[in-house]
């Protein structure tokens, strides 16, 4: 995905931006998708506004998902850890497994309606994908490496800080670009228990048969992920090329 | 479940444990020990309801049962959750998460017995934090002292239809009727059948057709460099659509298709009811189908790819006798990922008309009625467990025979 | 300098190193020797802690090294080891400056030092300094090794075949430099090698080890001269004690008085190359010179005279 070439992806962000700024503009592309004389555009809330509370949700979700899958990750690597390793695989697998629908319809009595249950489904929902790049990040490094690390004088947690996580560092950075990407999809669903999200768009196009809305929400979604996909892998690269590895 | 370590990290003889690892006792199984107590002790067992959108009273464990079955509860589970803390060998784990929830399940329907008065037909009993959370620690309990126990295929199928059988008995006969829950099934006795019918159906059948198109296009497309990546380029972005919006997206144009092309009404192709529904799950699962073949075909080694063709076999023949059958554990992973994963977007096509279990979960939230919510939710969950352990079971059959086959 | 007292070390059932004593003096090369499973790199790995002995102490400069804590003592000590081990994600100054930071060297002298060190391997300070990795030569990159060993001014230099990677040519620059270096800093170093030619070069003691127990430890001289059992014998090889012997010694002793034809041999040569030079251009004296300064001659008799058993 990402050898589509740069420039389309600044189009396309270029285009985004116009979209959500001024939404407007693009009255008349959509006019054909919504039914009889509705607004074309979406304008209980601004497009901008949920765009933004979609992504701090998801990013919220994403960094939290990230740290303790990281940690996982580390304690199951320590010469201490080893029990740790198959409850933390199968606590991750077991977050997949739970459609994260289910983890949201069952958060709701608990917590109430709002943005809470859609955190905890992401959350739940991201593990996996962070907790497996880390774990292979970290194994694989050179034990020659560690040796000498060991070796010079590092104090195991110098050692994890300045030598492990670095040099695992883009498999990680890989493992949070997935959650994040299939997070900016999943966290529409949050709209159905409340939470700010450009699945208001979607819904709100679903129960009054306007197909521009859902156009609307979900090509903009759409349009987040494929960017912010990107976006990781250039950071993936950077990363790469600073732990010497030829890429 | 492959190497369990880094390989550099050797457990290092001279070792010694954190200080505060008191020899013999478990850091995982304390946690859990303490989350057990916690939850039972401090947290409300079950909440109960006038009627079923009243607001609930929260109940202790003693108070939600009976004396005598309160203190048999907490005085089984806290010797478990004392058997988790302490480091012992893996069947006493599993034995001791496995008796908790038995207790627990036990305490649910005793609990829904003692506190709905006889006769009554409004009250409603559910399990509170306290109850769920028991259980959430004791089935992570359990499902831990198993993991250690690194069962083969054959043992998790065995545990899955032991834990089914279990269930299923308690569901016959009637144990649980007067939770909540029940009392929601009872109230759409006739219609939940065939919305789990609706619901797997969807789920299978739009994964059994990605497979009938995803690998034939990776199997062809994979020579080709641009047409590979073209495909996995058009299926990525496919991905990044939330699953409502195509759902939405295809209700017009199928509806469309509908009405204008003959045969396609009979067919069930329409704009409202499960045609959507089936295309949009059918088009999340190419990707991972796709991906998985193409991937699983990558890592066939070199050396036996030449051997085949060395042999004389035709590329036909070098496909469908040898990498095919090696690349099987990497498909069967792409499949059981997609059914996973459909089986929870199917949940969405409640929102469209589609019919499933989605239906409840959102006529439960709707409602503001909890348990029409846990009546949708629950199986969803349970589905999607069970078809991962089945199909992990497969995947791990595979692997044993892949690596007969390279050795 | 470092005095290790029946040293042994245990692996459930294995005993990997059994009873070893020895002591290597301040400012001496000590080489251990022996094939693969003879426990040498254990052996070594006990002196900076990485292993614990199971029985037995290890002191450097009269200290029990159980005193400190192993981090400190590894800080203390340079350790170079076959792969190098260099950060692929810092650059060549970064990589060197790991211990004086640990140390808490003020910025400056670091740099100073860095570049010191850069100068000593002879690589261009301005050129190397920001270079990763992955950008040098195998025989830069060892020479980086071995720098930032020596990083932070260590009194002892663990090193475990460092020059195994190298091909050749190279390893021949790489043990001359080592020799060099040692000669200036005057640091202890303890060395492991599976080469006896390489141990014979290098050491001012050769430690030999067999499955786990020390069979000889002696001056390279001494151990060519009298193997102490079939299996040192095995190892320096039967035929060419000879040429090892005369490979130590230099032909300045040897000089004398006289006239001898064509191109001058220099001082400091060893009597092998010298005794080589003299068969292949058929001259029975060869000629010594130092910085173009003639010093006398060397016979053919007087070289192969340096062969015979001690």
């Amino acid at each position: 995905m990402s050898r589509a070439a740069p420039m389309a992806k600044l189009a396309l962000l270029a285009l985004l931006g116009a979209f959500l700024l001024t939404p407007e503009r693009f009255a008349s592309l959509l006019r054909p998708f919504a039914p009889g004389d509705t607004a074309p555009i979406y304008t209980q809330t601004p497009l901008l506004t949920l765009t933004v509370n979609h992504l701090l949700l998801v990013a919220a979700a994403t960094l939290a998902a990230s740290v303790l899958a990281v940690g996982f990750a580390v304690a199951a690597t320590r010469p201490g850890g080893r029990d740790v390793l198959p409850f933390a695989r199968a606590l991750a697998n077991l977050g997949q497994t739970f459609p994260p629908v289910a983890v949201l319809a069952l958060a709701v009595p608990v917590f109430g309606f709002g943005p809470v249950p859609t955190l905890i489904a992401l959350v739940l929902y991201g593990l996996l994908p962070v907790f497996e790049t880390t774990l292979t990040g970290l194994t694989g490094l050179d034990p020659a490496l560690m040796e000498a690390a060991r070796g010079m004088g590092l104090t195991d947690r110098q050692r994890l800080t300045q030598v492990e996580l670095p040099l695992a560092l883009p498999m990680i950075l890989s493992g949070i670009r997935l959650t994040a990407v299939i997070g900016l999809a999943t966290a529409t669903i949050g709209s159905t228990v409340a939470a700010s999200t450009l699945g208001e768009v979607i819904i709100s196009g679903l129960l009054t048969g306007n197909t521009a809305y859902v156009l609307q929400g979900g090509l903009v979604v759409s349009a987040l992920a494929i960017l912010i996909d990107a976006a990781f892998h250039a950071l993936e690269r950077a990363a790469t090329q600073r732990s010497g590895f030829r890429s | 479940m492959g190497e369990p370590f880094a390989t550099w990290m050797r457990p290092d003889p001279d070792a010694r444990p954190a200080r505060w690892i008191v020899a013999g006792l478990d850091p995982l199984g304390t946690v859990f020990a303490g989350l057990l107590s916690l939850s039972l002790l401090a947290l409300p067992l079950m909440i109960t309801r006038p009627n079923r959108i009243a607001a609930g009273t929260s109940l202790m464990a003693w108070s939600a049962l009976p004396a005598a079955a309160a203190l048999a509860v907490l005085g089984i589970a806290g010797f478990a959750a004392a058997l988790l803390a302490l480091r012992v060998a893996p069947p006493a784990r599993l034995a001791a998460g496995a008796v908790a929830l038995l207790v627990l399940g036990l305490a649910a329907g005793g609990a829904a017995d003692h506190l709905t008065p006889p006769g009554d037909r409004y009250s409603r009993v559910s399990p509170d934090a306290g109850w769920w959370l028991a259980f959430a620690v004791a089935g992570l309990a359990a499902g831990d002292g198993l993991a250690r126990l690194r069962p083969g295929p054959g043992t998790r199928i065995a545990t899955l239809a032991a834990v089914t059988v279990l269930a299923g008995l308690a569901l016959h006969s009637g144990f649980w009727n007067n939770l909540s829950v029940m009392r929601e099934y009872a109230g759409h006795a006739d219609t939940f059948g065939r919305e789990v019918r609706t619901h797997l159906g969807l789920a299978l059948s739009s994964v059994a057709a990605a497979a009938l198109v995803g690998i034939p296009a990776a199997l062809l497309a994979r020579p080709v460099p641009a047409l590979r990546r073209t495909l996995l380029g058009i299926l990525n972005i496919l991905q990044t659509l939330p699953s409502m919006a195509l759902f939405g997206m295809l209700i017009a144009p199928l509806a469309w298709i509908g009405r204008s092309v003959p045969g396609a009404a009979e067919l069930g192709i329409a704009g409202i009811g499960p045609a959507p529904a089936f295309v949009a799950l059918f088009a999340y699962a190419l990707l991972p189908v796709a991906a998985a073949t193409v991937a699983g075909l990558d890592a066939v080694p070199g050396p036996v790819r030449d051997a085949a063709a060395g042999v004389g076999m035709t590329s036909r023949q070098r496909l469908f006798q040898v990498e095919l059958p090696l690349a099987l554990p990497a498909m069967l992973t792409g499949l059981r990922i997609v059914l996973v994963q459909n089986i929870g977007l199917a949940v969405i096509a409640g929102l469209v008309g589609g019919g499933g279990l989605g239906v409840f979960v959102f006529q439960g939230i709707s409602q503001n009625a909890g348990d029409l919510v846990l009546l949708g939710a629950l199986p969803t969950v349970a589905l999607a467990s069970g078809s991962a352990v089945l199909l992990d079971a497969a995947i791990a059959v595979s692997r044993r025979r892949r690596r007969e086959r390279t050795q | 300098m470092i005095e290790l007292t029946g040293v042994s070390r245990v692996f459930g059932a294995r005993t990997v190193v059994s009873d070893v004593s020895l002591t290597v003096e301040a400012g001496a090369i000590l080489t251990i020797v022996g094939t693969s499973g003879s426990g040498k790199t254990t052996l070594l790995r006990m002196i900076n802690r990485l292993v614990e002995p199971s029985a037995g102490t290890v002191r450097i400069a009269g200290r029990d090294i159980r005193d400190v804590p192993p981090h400190i003592l590894r800080r203390g000590i340079g350790y170079a080891i076959q792969g190098h081990g260099l950060f692929p994600h810092r650059s060549v100054a970064e990589n060197i400056a790991v211990v004086p930071r640990l140390l808490g060297w003020d910025r400056r002298r670091i740099a100073a030092r860095v570049d010191a060190l850069l100068d000593l391997f002879r690589l261009d300070p301005g050129v190397y300094r920001d270079r990763l990795p992955a950008a040098l030569s195998g025989g830069e990159q060892q020479r980086i090794g071995v720098a930032r060993a020596l990083a932070a001014e260590p009194p002892v230099l663990l090193m475990d075949e460092p020059f195994g990677a190298l091909d050749p040519i190279i390893r021949g620059q790489a043990q001359a430099d080592l020799l060099a270096i040692q000669r200036r800093t005057g640091t202890t170093i303890v060395l492991v090698t599976h080469d006896m030619d390489e141990a014979l070069r290098l050491g001012s003691r050769i430690a030999v080890m067999d499955r786990g127990r020390l069979v000889q430890e002696a001056a390279p001289a001494a151990l060519i001269g009298a193997p102490a059992t079939d299996f040192v014998g095995a190892l320096l090889g039967r035929g060419d004690r000879a040429f090892q012997l005369m490979a130590l010694r230099v032909v300045d002793d040897l000089i004398e008085p006289g006239p001898a034809p064509g191109e001058p041999i220099p001082a400091g040569i060893s009597v092998r190359a010298a005794l080589a030079e003299s068969l292949w251009s058929q001259r029975p004296a060869l000629p010594v010179s130092r910085d173009g300064v003639l010093l006398g001659r060397v016979t053919r008799a007087a070289l192969e005279a340096q062969g015979a058993r001690p």
